[in-house]
Parts: C-alpha cells; sequence; structure tokens
C-alpha cells in the first residue's frame, strides 16, 4: 500500500507466522480448501447498469453509465470505454481519499486490458455518426469493503453492470440527416451493449518462496503472501490477460497450473454470472417500473442533438373509450333482458 | 496488414525469433551511485540508482529490517512519435509499481535494512517494449551501483500475429492488436517474475509464445553478464594504472 496511512495496520509475528505454517499443512485459515473461492453474490440496483458484488467479506459496487463524445482521431468508427476506481477509505484504513494509490490504478488497469484488448465489449457498435459522435461508456467501480481479492470482485461487478446498462436509443434523422435525435426509454427500449465474451479474473497468491498457491486469498493471506498473480480467462478457453507484477519468482510449471486451473473455473463462473443477469432480467420485464423523466437537452457540440420530449398523456386513449361503451351496452342488454 | 511475409520476414527485416540489437553501457550518469543506457532497436532507456542511502520519508517502510526499494518509470514528452501530454499518467503508475516489485524480488534487500534504493527509470525512444528495456537498463544500474542481488532480472516480450510468435515486438507490431507477452526472468535460479499478457490467446498458443520469450531473457541474460564483465576489466584497467 502507499500514503501516510500504509502502515496503520500491520500483521503481527504470530498471525503471519500462523497463516504460513497452517498452508504447510494444507489448511487455510477460513477453514476453505487451497482453490476454494468463497461465497459469490450478485444484486443489481434500481438503475440500468448498477451491480453489487459479493465476494466474502470484499463488497464492490459497478455502475455504467454513457455519454455521446467525440471519438479518437484514429478510430472514428468505434466507441470507447474507461474504467475507473474509487477506493472508498472506509473499505480500509489506508485507503486515502481522492488521488488513487497504485494498487487502485493497478486494479483499474488490469480489468481494462481484459475488456479492452480482448475485445469483450463492441465498440464498434457503439458508433452513431462516424467521425462526428461515438458513446463513451463509463465503468465506475466503488470498492466498499476490502476482505481480500479486490481483482476478482471488481471484475465481476464491472461484467455484470455491464451486461445489464441499456443505453438510450438514438437514431440518426432531421434535414442533413446529421441531427441525432436520443429518444427517451418511454418512447423507445433502451438497448443493450453487445459483449462477445465475459473475461473471468482468478486471483492467485504465493506462499513459501512459490511452492504453495492459494486462490482468493483473504485480506490476511494477502498480507503475508510473498507473490500474486492475476489470470483473466472466458468460458472459450482463451487466456484474455495475467498479471503477475514482479515479487517472489516462481517456475514455469506454477505458472502454466494456475493457467489450468482458472481455465477449469471459468465456465462456473460464467454460468453463475449469467443466471444471475437472467434473473434480474426476467424480473425486471416483469414489473412495469415507471421511469422518471431525467432526460435534458444535452450539451454536444456538432451536429444538433435534440430531445424528443415526453408527449402529453390523453386522459383516456381510444382503446379504454371502447371498453367503457361495451359496458354499458351490455349494462343495458341485461336491464332489458330481466326487467321482463 | 501483413506483418510476416510469406518467406518468414517481419517488417524490419528479422525473422520470427530474432531480436533487435542491443546496445548497453553502463556509467553514464555520474552523480548516481549506478547507472545504464540500454537500447532494443530504436528503444532507449535510461536508469539511475540512488542507494542505498538514508529513508527519506518512514511513515513508506513497511519492513524494518529490509530495504525500501523505490521506483519510478516515466517517458519523456519526446519520446514517442506526437509529443506526450502528460509525463506522469495511470500507465506510469502501474509500470512504476511492477518494476519495483520485479527489483525487489531479486535485490537482496535484508542485508541492507534501514536504507532505501531509489531506482529512476526514464524512457528516451519508445519503440515497443520499454518494460522490457526499462528492467533490463534497472539491472545493469543496480550492479553498477554495488548492490547485492541474488540474480540478474531479465526481461523480454513476444507477440503472436498472423499465426507466428514473433520475439521482441517493435511498436508497430505491438499495437496491431495481437497479443504481446512481456516476461521477466531470474536467469540462474530459472524462476518466472514478471508476468503481463494482454490481448486473446488460446492455452496453447499462449506456452509457445511464453516459450519464445524466454528464450529471449536468457539471450539478453548472456549480452548483460558480457557487459558487466566488459565494465568489471575497465575498471580494473584503471584501478591497476
Amino acid at each position: 500500500m502507499e500514503g501516510r496511512f500504509a502502515n496503520l495496520w500491520r500483521l503481527t509475528v504470530n498471525e503471519s507466522k500462523f497463516v504460513e505454517s497452517a498452508l504447510q499443512s494444507e489448511l487455510r485459515v477460513d477453514g476453505r480448501g487451497l482453490y476454494d473461492y468463497r461465497k459469490l453474490t450478485i444484486k443489481f440496483g434500481k438503475e440500468y447498469g448498477s451491480s453489487e458484488v459479493q465476494l466474502g467479506q470484499t463488497h464492490v459496487m459497478g455502475f455504467v453509465t454513457a455519454q455521446l463524445v467525440q471519438p479518437y482521431k484514429d478510430r472514428p468508427n468505434e466507441g470507447s470505454f474507461s474504467i475507473f476506481t474509487e477506493y472508498s477509505p472506509m473499505a480500509d484504513p489506508s485507503f486515502e481519499p481522492g488521488h488513487p494509490g497504485e494498487s487502485a490504478v493497478e486494479l483499474g488497469r488490469i480489468i481494462d486490458r481484459a475488456l479492452r484488448e480482448s475485445r469483450a465489449v463492441d465498440t464498434e457498435s457503439l458508433c452513431v455518426l462516424a467521425g462526428k459522435l461515438v458513446w463513451s461508456v463509463r465503468i465506475d467501480l466503488h470498492i466498499l469493503d476490502n476482505g481480500g481479492n479486490l481483482v476478482d470482485a471488481a471484475n465481476i461487478a464491472a461484467l455484470a453492470a455491464l451486461m445489464t446498462y441499456r443505453r438510450p436509443d438514438c437514431t440518426v434523422g432531421g434535414e442533413s440527416s446529421q441531427e441525432v435525435i436520443i429518444h427517451p426509454p418511454e418512447e423507445r427500449e433502451p438497448l443493450p451493449l453487445i459483449i462477445h465474451h465475459l473475461p473471468i479474473a482468478f486471483t492467485f497468491g504465493f506462499f513459501n518462496k512459490g511452492s504453495i498457491l492459494v486462490m482468493d486469498p483473504t485480506y490476511v493471506e494477502e498480507a503475508v503472501m510473498c507473490g500474486r498473480m492475476t489470470v483473466t480467462v472466458n468460458a472459450n478457453g482463451d487466456i484474455c490477460a495475467i498479471q503477475k507484477p514482479g515479487e517472489e519468482g516462481v517456475n514455469q510449471s506454477v505458472v502454466l497450473h494456475c493457467l489450468r486451473l482458472a481455465s477449469s473455473r471459468a465456465a462456473a463462473t460464467t454460468k453463475i454470472i449469467r443466471e444471475a443477469v437472467e434473473a434480474y432480467n426476467r424480473e425486471r420485464s416483469s414489473q412495469k417500473v415507471k421511469r422518471h423523466h431525467t432526460l435534458a437537452k444535452s450539451e454536444v457540440s456538432g451536429p444538433i442533438v435534440v430531445v424528443r420530449k415526453r408527449q402529453q398523456q390523453k386522459k383516456s386513449s381510444g382503446q379504454e373509450k371502447a371498453a367503457e361503451i361495451h359496458f354499458w351496452l351490455w349494462l343495458w342488454w341485461l336491464i332489458v333482458t330481466f326487467w321482463r | 496488414m501483413e506483418y510476416v511475409n510469406p518467406e518468414g520476414l517481419r517488417l524490419d527485416g528479422r525473422r520470427f525469433n530474432e531480436m533487435r540489437q542491443i546496445v548497453a553501457e553502463v556509467g553514464v550518469v555520474s552523480k548516481a551511485d549506478g547507472s545504464a543506457v540500454f537500447e532494443m532497436g530504436n528503444t532507449k532507456v535510461i536508469a539511475a540508482v540512488y542507494g542505498p542511502r538514508e529513508i527519506q520519508n518512514k511513515s513508506l517502510q513497511k519492513k524494518n529490517d529490509h530495504a525500501l526499494v523505490m521506483c519510478e518509470y516515466s517517458m519523456a514528452q519526446f519520446s514517442t512519435g506526437d509529443r506526450r501530454r502528460q509525463k506522469f499518467d495511470r500507465r506510469s503508475t502501474e509500470l512504476s509499481l511492477v518494476i519495483r516489485q520485479t527489483m525487489e524480488a531479486c535485490i537482496l534487500t535484508e542485508l541492507l535494512p534501514h536504507s532505501q534504493i531509489d531506482i529512476f527509470l526514464q524512457v528516451l525512444q519508445a519503440d515497443g517494449g520499454t518494460r522490457s528495456a526499462c528492467i533490463n537498463a534497472a539491472t545493469l544500474a543496480l550492479a553498477d551501483a554495488g548492490i547485492p542481488m541474488r540474480d540478474l532480472a531479465v526481461s523480454c516480450s513476444a507477440g503472436y500475429l498472423n499465426s507466428t510468435p514473433l520475439l521482441d515486438l517493435n511498436y508497430v507490431e505491438d499495437s496491431a492488436g495481437g497479443a504481446d507477452v512481456t516476461v521477466g526472468i531470474l536467469p540462474k535460479l530459472d524462476k518466472v517474475t514478471l508476468l503481463q499478457m494482454d490481448a486473446k490467446l488460446p492455452m496453447a498458443t499462449f506456452e509457445t509464445v511464453f516459450a519464445l520469450a524466454s528464450e529471449g531473457c536468457k539471450a539478453i541474460a548472456e549480452r548483460i553478464r558480457e557487459v558487466l564483465q566488459e565494465n568489471t576489466k575497465q575498471l580494473e584497467y584503471r584501478r591497476a594504472a
């Protein structure tokens, strides 16, 4: 860790010796097996694109928002996405508010690399007007509780939020076909992002000079371990990213063993995420959620962007009128029939 | 775009398992305790080591009986084609962390308690493989400063384009969108310290690219050893005179 508060919490010699000697007998302090993960729960919020992931004691929230911006000059047909991490001081006394520390930057970049380089999120579909307007997706990850292994939890939070995010539908029209009209959600159903595959991160901790490895280290294990490695794989057997940032050296065979372990677990975790997302989508569509009108005229230089205001709701629509007439006719028939 | 032509030659005329030319020089910054310039093709990096010296900021010290290693990686604004906007961005922060942890693994920090070792890395010319060049330069600079190390930390990168594993990518090959695997090893101990990969690769392909990068690392280790031995001979001549 870094900063003034970095050393507020130090692990005692007794605790670190206990953890290490327990691992030599293949025992972990919380009773898990060496390669077992803690309980994973994925919840979603009211807004589209907000997720809350709990991995044991680690608690991370992810939020996805999108904005229309000008594309990069060398990629005029592609949208962009960026990841911002916020290490809240309530998660860990060593986190400082404001300026992100080294580990925050590293976490953001690990997840960013996994999503960007492996082309998990389709950026070409985010293009609205080539060279002028594209969607820029922003993923915010808030760490609420640091119970160890923030990378895996934050990665799942980002994926869950991306899968449930819906961006507003927009059409290109107007006089010179340079106008972009963003439709509010009441008018047109917002669209999901196109995600080709789910890159899932698995973090390994190395102990005893690289001879013992565990998966999903807790906070205490992270303070004791001499090295770590994060492997991001998808369910198709591809390795999307690897990050072993220095520290203790390990044998090549250990590295390949970690890759195989991660690959074998990718399918199961992908299934958990997909099931959670599907359950949420079903629940969402079964409720008729009343959406509030929050869109305002956005300020984008360039082509004129017009936002259609919500139409005035009529007192009763045509269908309702017909039903009313039908009811009165039936009542009249009833009276006429049974009067005799 | 074709990165490997049918005869097996890359854009700059190398074969798939050929590295770029290495030029290394030790003792270039007179004020520093140890310094080195390391060039891999067009990538040029300068490293300066100050230490062991008194700890400047005691609150950063984590282990009392070990030396504190600080590392700063920055790219000069003139190092890339277009002038860079900021010197320190998130990539520099991540690379500083990664390189520091790589060097910490090979320095015998337990022999220098209550002291601080500063490694400053400046990229003068960036043409792909800057982090590998930085680690190699830092190793040379640390050796020049006389800091005890358990092994030389060497690093090399490899990629996968046009269905061929390629050793030591330059900037054009790196930005092609194929995989980029950077490996840092301790050659005598045969251990992997640094391993970073981006872009998708199937497992089997990764193993070949990883093996190729490790071979490249061993070749660089040989070269670094030669440079250090040459430097020691020079020091010996000067001392004898």
